[in-house]
């Protein structure tokens, strides 16, 4: 097989992901929505101080936004290995962990990127600075990204156990914590002042080393579900 | 056509599956020359589609080995992708998206080149229906092209899966129940299909508990764990 038929395979995967999304929003919808009510009930419980919700704001972003994209991960791969397209896709010859990051990239496009445009607005409902949005805007980005790769890899390992949601949700969340701690962090030295590059930069090297090694999991993972 | 080849093209040799321990099948031996067909029967429960998955290298199998012209799979199992066209007994459609957009994943266009250099048996791919009009037409099926599959019907459903099949252009031919849910007619559409498949060299291995178009197959019948291999 040459590059271009994987190619061809890998953004086909990627298309009929997308399409089928586009034809069920109701994940996507799930979890923006989702976003915007956890959002909001904060102010709603803390009280309406604005200097408290700008405190608490990184945090309160930066959690709901992971727990979101958390909500459709258990579909991501269960509705192929389910209904055996996974058996047809496996016997295109692409490797499955093209499969898996093929996968991770439309969980990406249909859950992270729909929640990092609507993180902006609510960002400024919770008194955010504006000068630090930008800052937000690119931690919630790569923290996205290493969620929809270690959430695949998750999805791809508690395919078939019993209660999977609840396991993929223990097990995803730990591994995620990093990204929470720089991701957060880096907010909260950028409104108090202090340098946020390191934080910023720490996210980036935690999404490269996710970037490889989750889809390779991942496609472990989907070989023994095949099985 | 194959041209006197001294190796069957495809050997099972004593393949045995366990699942937690408890023996699928055990022993299970045969070969097949080119053009030949393999019924595979026996009760539910024995096996059949387990084996097809072996097969096809979706599974592995505990013991024994499968030889393709004498070169063991587990070495090459992505060259063996390529020889296998594969219908589970799920059809894997999705509801929502119509035949083509289905289809469109499994449509190879152009691979028929470098695919005769990774495989010798002599299988004839260029007269085989390698478009979607094409082999939707073999199926009996192309006025659904542009309809969701969930308007289809079970038996329509079945051709379409059975059309993915066609598009693999694989020499070797994994069906599990092709007949499930097919009128007469759409079952004649099969049997040209196979005919005009092992006639170009293919091979077709099918399970099935209902008489399928397939003259002169091998049978082998899977009974459990006391499964012989046939003479």
């Amino acid at each position: 097989m040459n590059s271009s038929h994987l190619n061809i395979l890998f953004w086909g995967i990627v298309l009929r992901d997308l399409r089928l999304a586009l034809r069920h929003g109701a994940d996507t919808l799930g979890s923006v929505l989702f976003l915007c009510v956890t959002t909001t009930l904060f102010p709603l419980a803390l009280g309406p101080s604005p200097d408290l919700l700008r405190r608490m704001a990184p945090g309160i972003l930066w959690v709901c936004t992971l727990l979101a994209a958390l909500l459709p991960l258990e579909r991501l791969f269960g509705a192929d290995i389910d209904d055996g397209t996974l058996d047809h896709l496996l016997l295109t010859g692409i490797s499955p962990t093209l499969i898996a990051l093929a996968k991770m990239l439309t969980h990406w496009l249909t859950t992270g990127l729909p929640l990092l445009i609507l993180s902006g607005p609510l960002a400024l409902m919770l008194n955010l600075p504006m000068r630090v949005l930008p800052i937000l805007l690119i931690g919630l980005f790569l923290g996205s990204v290493i969620l929809s790769l270690i959430g695949g890899m998750g999805a791809c390992i508690v395919h078939g156990a019993r209660h999977s949601s609840m396991i993929l949700s223990l097990l995803t969340l730990p591994l995620i914590t990093p990204a929470l701690i720089f991701g957060a962090g880096s907010l909260d030295s950028a409104m108090t002042g202090l340098s946020w590059q390191a934080n910023i930069e720490l996210l980036g090297a935690f999404a490269a080393i996710a970037l490889p090694l989750c889809p390779l999991a991942a496609g472990a993972g989907l070989r023994i579900a095949a099985e | 056509m194959l041209t006197n080849a001294p190796l069957p093209i495809l050997k099972a040799d004593t393949l045995c599956v366990y699942r937690n321990e408890t023996p699928i099948f055990i022993n299970v031996s045969f070969t097949l020359n080119a053009g030949e067909a393999l019924l595979l029967t026996g009760p539910n429960g024995a096996g059949k589609s387990t084996l097809l998955r072996v097969l096809a290298g979706l599974r592995r199998p505990n013991s024994g080995c499968l030889f393709w012209q004498g070169k063991p799979i587990e070495l090459y199992t992505h060259a063996h992708t390529h020889r296998v066209a594969y219908l589970g007994h799920q059809d894997a459609l999705k509801p929502s998206l119509s035949v083509r957009e289905n289809l469109a994943l499994f449509v190879r266009p152009e691979h028929s080149a470098e695919y005769k250099k990774l495989d010798h048996s002599g299988y004839v791919t260029d007269s085989k229906p390698n478009t979607l009009e094409a082999a939707l037409t073999a199926m009996n099926i192309l006025p659904l092209v542009d309809k969701p599959a969930r308007m289809l019907s079970a038996g329509q459903k079945r051709r379409v899966a059975l059309t993915r099949v066609l598009l693999a252009q694989a020499p070797l031919w994994l069906l599990d129940e092709p007949s499930l849910g097919l009128d007469h007619m759409a079952i004649d559409f099969l049997g040209t299909a196979i005919a005009q498949h092992r006639a170009q060299g293919g091979l077709v291995i099918a399970a099935t508990h209902t008489p399928l178009p397939m003259p002169e197959a091998i049978q082998l019948s899977l009974l459990g764990t006391t499964n012989t291999p046939p003479s």
